[in-house]
């Protein structure tokens, strides 16, 4: 048996960097829409930077994917959570990068200044227009919540790989260990759970 | 024998042939399933409760705005408050003193275009205009490079109420009551007693001078701010536009009968008949002055800059207006200018992006507003 490899380490370091900021911008999102504390203008101020940010590096992250091709899927997983496996990790991509073209975009048509951090701002990317920012800032709830829920099974999808079949698929991303390391453990693991199909 | 009986056992329970398999080969797979379960609700469970949805008594965006619809009803595509107006351009000349506490662009001497905004106070869309209606001027000021300023300011001398909460619990209890159509007084009055800040500011917004019409009202930002110099040093302010043309009291206008928009109607005609201008006071604040309750005015005798002259030399309606599609968000700050810990401020935003939202979805909906184009350019008779 073939030990599964790992993304390449800069595909890591940006998956790494870049989860965290999402969830983080999924929970600041709803928590000011859902605020008039407080907290609403510190998390906006947080939120319009953090989201133009992840545009950036997901930008890096689509130029890096094609320098640093993924790893196969072991062969072990079924077509059908193959499939299931790509198109989601192709809706994780599409989301991180429409999502805030469309905070943007949104704040562009409302005409607001898009401020990232004191004098520095961006500039409009959209005409002034009230109907297609309502659209717009529909478009951002509706598009954060599938963001959401794509999350969701890609994170309970990736524990399923991780705790349940332990086919190396998790630490091909999570693991931080040397790859020598990596490869007698997944080895350890996959002799250990070795048992024929039900 | 017995090992082959206990698997026996496990093989005719109910459970699904897949799950069988592992539960017997691997006893600690139902703890690991258990637990992504369990991660799984702990995350929905998370997001749910911070976006508000676990939490009925949370004030949110989405209950301010039904407080404003209990009072006032539904007006499809008006702004939940402040719904009756008229959109106003102009330019705002620097006098070049501010720039010595502010950093801000808008500052330095010379001219701003400004797109403003009165109206009044409500957010009935075509409440006639009575003289204790609280008026309100917006403006948006647009130096070149993008770094803009808005503000709302009112013609009282403090606001009511100096927290969100506040605000909302005012809402409710001057609700009208369904079955009288009035508010109920009993409400009012346990509002008051538990908010004796309102109660004090109410008393010395009675007492304010009320001036015969918008063009010769001073309006206030209530709400304080803080400057920022090029040095990086910060100071408490408030600002206030002052009315350059002559003060007249209320009683000098009388109102001809059943002319509902007398207010706008003169401030129309007025600015068609020659610019009208305002003073853009700053009042600097001393330690000790209150920034975080705008019921409390601050005291006598503070210093106060001239930072310029604002003149409004064309209205127009709201319908088609340059006011319309803006929010008058009292954070889009330029740098220079920084909010307070005034939890209004906040407030504010979020309630006025809320209410941007609402009237942005519902805007091919919304009906002609009260001073409609035909009366613009009617030159203010409606
Ligand atoms: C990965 C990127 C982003 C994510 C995941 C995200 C997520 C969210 C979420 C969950 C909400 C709350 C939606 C609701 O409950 O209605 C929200 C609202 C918002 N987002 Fe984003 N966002 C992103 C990027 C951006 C960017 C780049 C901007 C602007 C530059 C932006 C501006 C806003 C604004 C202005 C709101 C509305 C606040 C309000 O209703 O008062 N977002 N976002
Ligand atoms: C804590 C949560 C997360 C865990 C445990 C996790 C784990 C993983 C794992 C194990 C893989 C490899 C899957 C495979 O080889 O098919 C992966 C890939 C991926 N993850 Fe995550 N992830 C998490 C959060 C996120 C978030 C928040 C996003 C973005 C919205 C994201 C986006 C992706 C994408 C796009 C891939 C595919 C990479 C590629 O093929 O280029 N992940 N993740
Ligand atoms: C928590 C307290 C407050 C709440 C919830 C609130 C709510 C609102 C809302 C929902 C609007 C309509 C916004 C839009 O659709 O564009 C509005 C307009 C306005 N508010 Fe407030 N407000 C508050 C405090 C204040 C204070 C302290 C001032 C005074 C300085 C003020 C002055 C104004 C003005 C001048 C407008 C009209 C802006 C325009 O013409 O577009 N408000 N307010």
């Amino acid at each position: 048996m073939t030990a599964q490899p790992r993304f390449p380490a800069a595909s890591r370091l940006l998956h790494w960097l870049m989860a965290p900021m999402i969830i983080a911008m999924l929970f600041i999102g709803v928590g000011m829409a859902a605020s008039v504390s407080r907290r609403y203008d510190l998390l906006v101020s947080i939120h319009r930077p953090l989201g133009i940010a992840i545009l950036v590096l997901c930008v890096a992250r689509i130029v890096n994917r094609f320098i640093n091709p993924p790893p196969d899927l072991p062969h072990t997983v079924p077509s059908l959570q193959r499939f299931a496996a790509k198109a989601s990790h192709i809706a994780l991509y599409a989301l991180m990068l429409v999502m805030p073209l469309v905070g943007w975009g949104m704040l562009s048509a409302a005409r607001y200044p898009i401020v990232l951090y004191g004098p520095v701002q961006l500039p409009p990317i959209l005409p002034h227009d009230l109907t297609l920012y309502a659209w717009l800032r529909d478009l951002h709830s509706v598009l954060a919540y599938l963001l959401f829920a794509t999350f969701l099974a890609h994170f309970g999808a990736a524990l399923y790989h991780g705790l349940i079949r332990r086919d190396g698929v998790f630490g091909s991303m999570a693991s931080w260990k040397s790859m020598q390391f990596a490869r007698t453990n997944r080895a350890l693991i996959q002799n250990s759970t070795q048992t024929p199909e039900p | 024998m017995r090992a082959t009986l206990a698997e026996r056992r496990i093989h005719t329970d109910m459970k699904p042939l897949w799950f069988k398999a592992a539960t017997a080969t691997n006893p600690g797979l139902l703890v690991r399933l258990g637990a992504i379960g369990a991660v799984m609700l702990s995350v929905t469970g998370a997001f749910a409760y911070t976006g508000g949805w676990l939490s009925p008594e949370r004030l949110t965006q989405d209950r301010m705005m039904a407080a404003f619809r209990d009072a006032n009803g539904t007006h499809v595509g008006f702004r939940r408050n402040h719904a009756k107006g008229v959109c106003v351009t102009g330019w705002f000349e620097s006098s070049g003193q501010a720039a010595a506490i502010s950093k801000a662009a808008v500052f330095k001497t010379g001219r701003v275009p400004v797109v403003g905004r009165f109206a009044l106070a409500g957010g009935m869309p075509f409440q006639p205009d009575a003289p204790n209606t609280v008026r309100s001027m917006a403006l948006r000021f647009l130096p070149p490079g993008g770094e803009e300023w808005r503000t709302g300011m009112n013609n009282i001398p403090v606001f009511p109420v100096n927290s969100a909460r506040g605000f909302y619990e005012q809402l409710l209890a001057f609700s009208p009551d369904p079955a009288t159509g009035k508010p109920d007084p009993a409400k009012i009055k346990a509002f008051l007693a538990a908010h004796p800040e309102t109660a004090r500011a109410l008393a010395l917004i009675k007492k304010r001078q009320i001036t015969s019409g918008f063009a010769d009202s001073t309006f206030n930002g209530l709400d304080a701010f803080r400057f920022v110099d090029a040095a990086g040093a910060s100071m408490p302010v408030r600002w206030s536009v002052v009315p350059v043309q002559p003060v007249a009291a209320d009683e000098a206008e009388q109102p001809e009968a059943g002319d509902e928009n007398y207010l706008f109607d003169d401030l129309i005609a007025q600015i068609a008949q020659h610019p009208r201008q305002w003073r853009l006071i700053v009042t600097m604040g001393q330690a000790g002055d209150s920034t975080h309750d705008a019921t409390q005015p601050w005291p006598e005798g503070r210093q106060q800059i001239g930072a310029g002259t604002v003149t409004i030399d064309q209205a127009s309606s709201e319908d088609g207006g340059r006011c319309t599609a803006i929010n008058y968000d009292p954070l889009v700050l330029p740098a220079g200018i920084e909010p307070s810990d005034d939890p209004l401020l906040s407030a504010r935003s979020a309630a006025y992006a809320r209410s941007f939202t609402l009237r942005a979805e519902e805007k091919h909906e919304k009906p002609p507003s009260a001073v409609t184009p035909e009366k613009v350019q009617a030159g203010g008779k409606s």
